[in-house]
């Protein structure tokens, strides 16, 4: 079927560039796979059986696809560190576990086309032979984990999956995994330890990789739902053509994941880079609320630093001749792409995009997303558990109106004092949200902690009264001596 | 505790997606049994313990750790209302005290239920209807967004809620 024909319930903006997200909303499709088949499903996975695995990876390289996450890890990178003469099983994981709050991507392609992600992560399984392979799906979703698991056993009638799978030789297995409600588990050595059927522990690096050391101590490939499914689209479209979409090192399409003050929130499939800040909010959004005005944003979930409309950044851009020059630009002018989200001191990270207007109330805000981490920190490291409850506690009080002279600074000194210094990203991505609001509404905070810091209360004991000529006497007396 | 033959093949199923570590289908066992039981009891603890060759404490602190497995019962329908910053832009924090008013529950004990102690699950005095301010559901563009049993719903305005509780009887 080509795609002029395709209708929408819910139809893409025309500056939208559908991939992943085709079939999400299209009047007539479901879920199942004979609609999935006869739109052309399982062709890519045939083809890929046809090459080798290493042709596959290759591809995946040219393509220059980054995970799709949160940190925008090269996907042909990550699956290159399996050696091919691997002696140890190789497992690939799906990490379904989006949690992240302000995404909400994975959820459409479960729901609406999950053959889309089980044929990509058939093809990646073979790419870098994995023989079992787990689909770690939120606890959330209980819906998405019976959709999947129907696809799953359409797949093995059909014998897409299974044992020989479509007579290659090739055998593979896929089991849905649910989790049961921990942030933690989007971690991916988190995931793993989950799996494992522990708590979701984050594991000490080195190994960096679960490539390594991952799965049952065997090589492990953890990937998003969304880049799964692009691997589909590479291999139909080859590595060096799907480049061409997006720009060099940002490339492919991005599914933005938009909430928040405007008009029209949702999804939006679009090349990576074609888009500043102002056409996604104004062109995709319909703009702010009527009578409302920008305040920040929040561009890539909400643990990434937020932008506070007025700022001004300063990128280095590469001139014609190789020079580079100084620009600088507004918030409307941030193309939105990993390399210019990372300039301008925030990040992509799982293109959860949210808005606030200036309505607003940015402690209000903070003590909303402080109190999420509160409760996911794992509480394996002390600064981040300790940290993000302490944050939360300060940031309650400054909203009850009990904050004392000092607190913005307190904030960030708590802060600052988590980031870096735990197993996992989590330390930052609870720190950050802090940092950048501090340091970018100041004002807000300073003005509502005003309140004189309390004198220090004496302590129990003074430190002379310990020593032992003037020793307190014992509280319950002196013991009476035995007969 | 009586495991039907049914909720048993159901079991093994899950234990032999993990091959590997029948560990692995520690939690798998642990959403079967708030399927079957409605919540973890102490002797289901120890039973998917002695079946998985672990001790008990390997199940509790799965049990404690994750905050979807409750140790007590839920009202006979259980609504999760979406806390996180785009639902609470939305208006979850009023969804939820309508939420509590119609189905008879205090509003205000559930307003922070990660600090401070206290259950985080309320149940209304008829038993009904339970309460829990969860954080994320991964549907930020349609908020304020609610759980009610398996069944998700989105853009939940307050005045919606006397349709959608009827039909919960």
């Amino acid at each position: 079927m080509s795609d002029a024909v395709i209708t929408y319930s819910r139809p893409p903006h025309p500056r939208e560039r559908r991939l992943i997200f085709r079939n999400v909303d299209r009047i007539g499709w479901t879920n199942d796979i004979d609609c999935y088949l006869a739109d052309g499903g399982y062709v890519d996975l045939r083809k890929a059986i046809a090459m080798k695995p290493q042709e596959i990876v290759a591809e995946v390289k040219t393509s220059g696809l980054r995970g799709r996450g949160g940190a925008g890890f090269p996907c042909g990178v990550k699956w290159g560190f399996i050696k091919p003469d691997e002696k140890k099983p190789v497992y690939l994981i799906c990490n379904a576990d989006e949690s992240e709050p302000g995404t909400f991507k994975d959820r459409y392609i479960i729901h609406q086309d999950p053959h889309q992600l089980i044929e990509g992560m058939i093809i990646s399984c073979y790419a870098v032979n994995a023989r079992l392979a787990y689909l770690y799906i939120r606890g959330e979703f209980p819906e998405g984990a019976r959709i999947l698991e129907r696809a799953l056993a359409e797949a093995r009638q059909h014998g897409f999956l299974g044992k020989n799978i479509l007579g290659s030789g090739f055998d593979c297995e896929i089991h849905v995994h649910r989790g049961a409600g921990a942030y933690i588990c989007g971690e991916e050595t988190g995931l793993i330890e989950s799996l494992e059927g522990k708590r979701a522990y984050p594991r000490i690096k080195p190994p960096y990789f679960p490539a390594v050391l991952g799965l049952y101590q065997s090589p492990t490939i953890v990937n998003n739902v969304e880049t799964l499914c692009h691997v589909k689209h590479i291999v139909r479209m080859g590595g060096a053509e799907y480049a061409k979409i997006g720009k060099p090192n940002n490339t492919g399409t991005r599914i933005l994941c938009v909430s928040g003050d405007v008009q029209r929130p949702g999804y939006y499939e679009v090349e990576l880079g074609s888009l500043t800040m102002h056409e996604v909010l104004q062109d995709l959004c319909g703009g702010m609320k009527p009578g409302r005005t920008l305040k920040a944003i929040i561009p890539g979930g909400s643990s990434a630093k937020v932008l506070r409309a007025d700022e001004r950044y300063k990128l280095k851009e590469k001139q014609a001749d190789g020079t580079l020059a100084d620009r600088e630009i507004g918030i409307g002018d941030i193309v939105m792409d990993f390399d210019t989200l990372a300039a301008v001191g925030s990040m992509a990270g799982s293109g959860g995009v949210i808005v606030m207007d200036d309505s607003r109330d940015m402690v209000w805000t903070l003590n909303n997303i402080n109190e999420f981490y509160a409760h996911e920190s794992c509480g394996q490291c002390t600064p981040c558990r300790e940290g993000s409850l302490w944050m939360k506690k300060l940031t309650d009080r400054i909203l009850a109106g009990g904050g004392v002279d000092g607190d913005p600074d307190t904030l960030k000194n708590v802060a600052d004092n988590i980031a870096g210094k735990t197993i996992c990203a989590f330390g930052e991505a609870c720190s950050w949200p802090t940092q950048s609001f501090v340091l970018k509404f100041r004002d807000e905070f300073t003005a509502r902690s005003t309140k004189a810091i309390p004198a220090a209360t004496s302590p129990e004991y003074l430190a002379e009264s310990l020593v032992a000529d003037k020793a307190p006497e014992p509280r319950y007396g002196t013991p009476e001596p035995l007969p | 505790m009586e495991i039907p033959a049914d909720f048993q093949a159901q079991i093994d199923e899950a234990i032999s997606h993990y091959p590997v570590s029948k560990r692995s289908a520690a939690l798998p066992l642990l959403h079967l049994f708030q399927e079957h039981f409605g919540f973890i009891s102490d002797e289901s603890i120890h039973w998917i313990a002695a079946k998985l060759d672990l001790q008990p404490i390997h199940i509790l602190e799965l049990v404690t750790f994750y905050p979807m497995f409750r140790r007590e019962p839920a009202g006979r329908h259980h609504i999760r209302v979406c806390r996180t910053l785009s639902c609470a832009m939305a208006g979850s924090y009023e969804l939820k005290r309508a939420f509590c008013t119609s189905v008879g529950i205090d509003p205000h004990v559930v307003d922070h239920p990660h600090t401070g102690g206290g259950p985080h699950i309320h149940t209304s005095p008829d038993g009904k209807f339970s309460i829990e301010f969860v954080e994320c559901l991964a549907s930020c563009g349609s908020g304020p967004v609610c759980m009610i049993n398996d069944d998700f719903h989105e853009n939940v305005q307050p005045q919606r809620l006397p349709e959608l509780l009827g039909r919960y009887v």
